[in-house]
């Protein structure tokens, strides 16, 4: 049994304008100590997948289905009060901008130990002292001076940092990481990456990666899904998905990417088209109206997640051995991520 | 901090200054009721009008009389004397300040006790009934004028006009010095009137802003901290919707400070406010320049604290 297996999973939500279906019938597992990267676009549902395994959509105009298993328990059925003492105790969370989402009138110190007093009887003195050992177990120099430190007077990845220790003060079993260097300088985002994947072999973490970038998945996941209008479009270990792609659309994605070995004059490659309305996606395969391959069965019919290799699975009505035959050609001249 | 704070009371006397003389400016100019005849009673022979003149120092230029007030006021810290009774502007003013104060304070103390917890209400839950309901009552709260509002309350609650004899009515102050209670009750109408308006419009406030807060990212983090959702919504929600609201109360409380006009008045509260009404109708410049200035140092004073607490309250904040 995977540490967190997330099984069909289903969220929409009732807006003005109508029906949401940001994630459509989701499944994905991760374990111990390993990293599973989730790869879209915005509005590829890879966020609310992660947000509801927290229990942050559960909202009013909100309708979940499906499951999320942490150790065979369903996060999406358990009562509030028991889904709070996972929150942050066993899975826990960093997002994207670490400006806004520190408190900003609040020392940092503080939040930090107010999130170890959410979940263990210890004192403000005790508690105080293990944030000072996290935040300098994140790189944070003179970490017990930076506990009287506002938010807005560190740096960009000193607050990612800051986030980060709060969210492994109370070493939790998954760490949920959206976007976490979207907002960080080039140079930052590498320190910040090496520091997600040195305190994972350290505590046995287990990651999930969230990015629109498959450079940050080709640097540190072990497992990669890509995902497309709220559904996995193809599912498989790091390198097969990158040397071998089997779907249209993660060729687009590869394609897209600038070549460190081409000269500078080569045109990129972007994907045609744009990513679709959630109110109103495509019907059969989402991504037919942008697929240069798709065939005439595509619009009518939605393609199911199907592994051609073990542990390699892919959503797409062409015929596998077309598919293997493109991909190699673009895993092996696109490798450059 | 004590730079920008020392450069914001200068300022402020300016301000001041400005203050005096736009309201002396405004008393000569604009066609108010000549004092000295005002003063000369309803068969006064010119030469009495004269002599009044002369003892008011009005057949001064304007400048003179200006200039005169002025020193007074900067040397000896005086506002001169009545027009209309012949007494020190400033002990009426400081006579009056507590009832202003009490006035001021007990309103302040019913609106934000009723604003809070109603804004917090329906902001968690906006759109719901009760939200609507509130909502609903503040707008005819904040539309309602505190004239016709007192009157309603008088017209209810006060126990000579009243249709119940609950409360004492109109001019029935009482210093708490006096009597404790009588100064509770005669005040508790007034109080309500003027906090009234104020309440509809911080429980409007203090909904908008925590609905925006409850929206932010950090609300996210600490949900995810795994907080409970009252401390979520107490500890770091409110935390950052209420610092734009108390200085904004900071401001109000120092224009209430300068005289509740209407309320005094309503309800004949021998506060600032009512002073100010009375010197206006008796065309009493000093009085009137007394009650002004007072008004405007509060304000001024009012900004520069406000300034000050954000310091304190965001620690974004920097002079």
């Amino acid at each position: 049994m995977a540490l967190l297996e997330i099984r069909d999973l289903r969220v929409s939500f009732e807006t003005r304008d109508g029906t949401v279906r940001a994630v459509d019938g989701v499944t994905l597992s991760v374990d111990r100590g390993r990293t599973l990267g989730i790869v879209g676009e915005s509005g590829s549902g890879k966020s609310v997948t992660a947000l509801t395994v927290m229990g942050l959509t559960r909202l009013p105009n909100a309708r979940i289905e499906g499951s999320v298993l942490l150790e065979g328990v369903d996060l999406l059925t358990l009562p509030p009060d028991r889904l709070r003492a996972v929150r942050g105790k066993r899975v826990a969370m960093i997002f994207q901008d670490p400006l806004s989402s520190l408190h900003p009138l609040y020392k940092i110190g503080w939040q930090i130990v107010e999130a170890i007093q959410a979940h263990e009887r210890v004192s403000e003195k005790a508690a105080r002292a293990r944030a000072g050992e996290a935040l300098a177990e994140v790189g944070i120099p003179n970490a017990g001076e930076r506990l009287s430190s506002y938010p807005h007077e560190l740096s960009g990845g000193m607050r990612q940092r800051v986030m980060i220790a709060m969210a492994l003060v109370l070493d939790p079993e998954i760490l949920i990481a959206d976007e976490p260097t979207t907002a960080l300088d080039v140079t930052v985002q590498a320190q910040i990456l090496d520091l997600i994947r040195e305190l994972q072999a350290e505590h046995g973490t287990a990651v999930v990666l969230i990015t629109h970038d498959l450079g940050v998945v080709a640097e540190t996941a072990d497992d990669v899904a890509v995902m497309y209008a709220g559904r996995v479009a193809e599912l498989g270990p790091l390198a097969r998905v990158l040397e071998g792609p089997e779907h249209p659309y993660t060729w687009g994605l590869l394609r897209s990417l600038p070549s460190s070995t081409a000269s500078r004059s080569e045109p990129l490659h972007p994907i045609d088209g744009a990513p679709p309305s959630l109110i109103s996606v495509p019907s059969g395969c989402a991504f037919h109206p942008r697929c240069p391959y798709a065939l005439p069965v595509c619009p009518h019919a939605q393609p199911r997640l199907i592994e051609t290799t073990p542990r390699h699975g892919v959503a797409c009505h062409l015929p596998v051995a077309t598919r293997r035959l493109i991909g190699a050609g673009i895993g092996a001249s696109e490798a450059r991520v | 901090m004590l730079r920008y704070v020392l450069r914001r009371v200068v300022w402020g006397a300016v301000m001041l200054v400005v203050v005096s003389a736009l309201t002396f400016v405004i008393f000569t100019i604009l066609p108010s009721a000549d004092p000295a005849a005002l003063r000369a009673g309803r068969q006064a022979t010119p030469e009495l009008i004269a002599q009044i003149r002369q003892s008011l120092g009005l057949d001064r230029p304007v400048y003179v009389q200006y200039w005169r007030f002025l020193e007074g006021l900067v040397v000896h810290f005086d506002l001169g004397y009545s027009y209309q009774n012949s007494v020190s502007v400033k002990s009426q003013v400081f006579t009056r300040l507590p009832v202003t104060l009490s006035l001021t304070a007990g309103a302040f103390v019913i609106w934000m006790l009723v604003a809070i917890p109603i804004g917090v209400i329906s902001a968690i839950r906006p759109r719901s009934a009760l939200d609507r309901a509130t909502m609903g009552g503040a707008l005819v709260a904040i539309s309602a004028p505190v004239y016709f509002l007192g009157l309603i309350a008088l017209f209810l609650f006060s126990n000579d006009i009243g249709v119940v004899h609950v409360l004492p009515g109109a001019g029935t102050y009482t210093p708490i010095t006096v009597s404790p209670w009588r100064w509770f009750t005669s005040l508790l109408m007034p109080w309500c009137v003027l906090a009234a308006g104020f309440a509809a419009f911080y429980a409007r406030m203090v909904r908008g802003n925590l609905i925006d807060t409850m929206g932010e990212d950090y609300i996210r983090t600490a949900r995810a901290k795994g907080l409970s959702e009252r401390r979520v919504i107490a500890r770091h929600g409110l935390r950052a919707a209420l610092t734009p609201v108390v200085t904004m109360a900071g401001l109000d409380i120092g224009i209430l400070l300068g005289g509740a006009i209407l309320t005094e008045t309503v309800f004949n509260i021998p506060g600032i406010g009512r002073y100010a009404y009375d010197s206006i109708i008796n065309s009493d410049l000093p009085a009137i320049e007394g009650t002004v200035l007072f008004g405007a140092f509060f304000i001024i004073a009012a900004n520069i604290f406000v300034d000050i607490v954000y310091a304190f309250l965001d620690p974004r904040v920097r002079y």
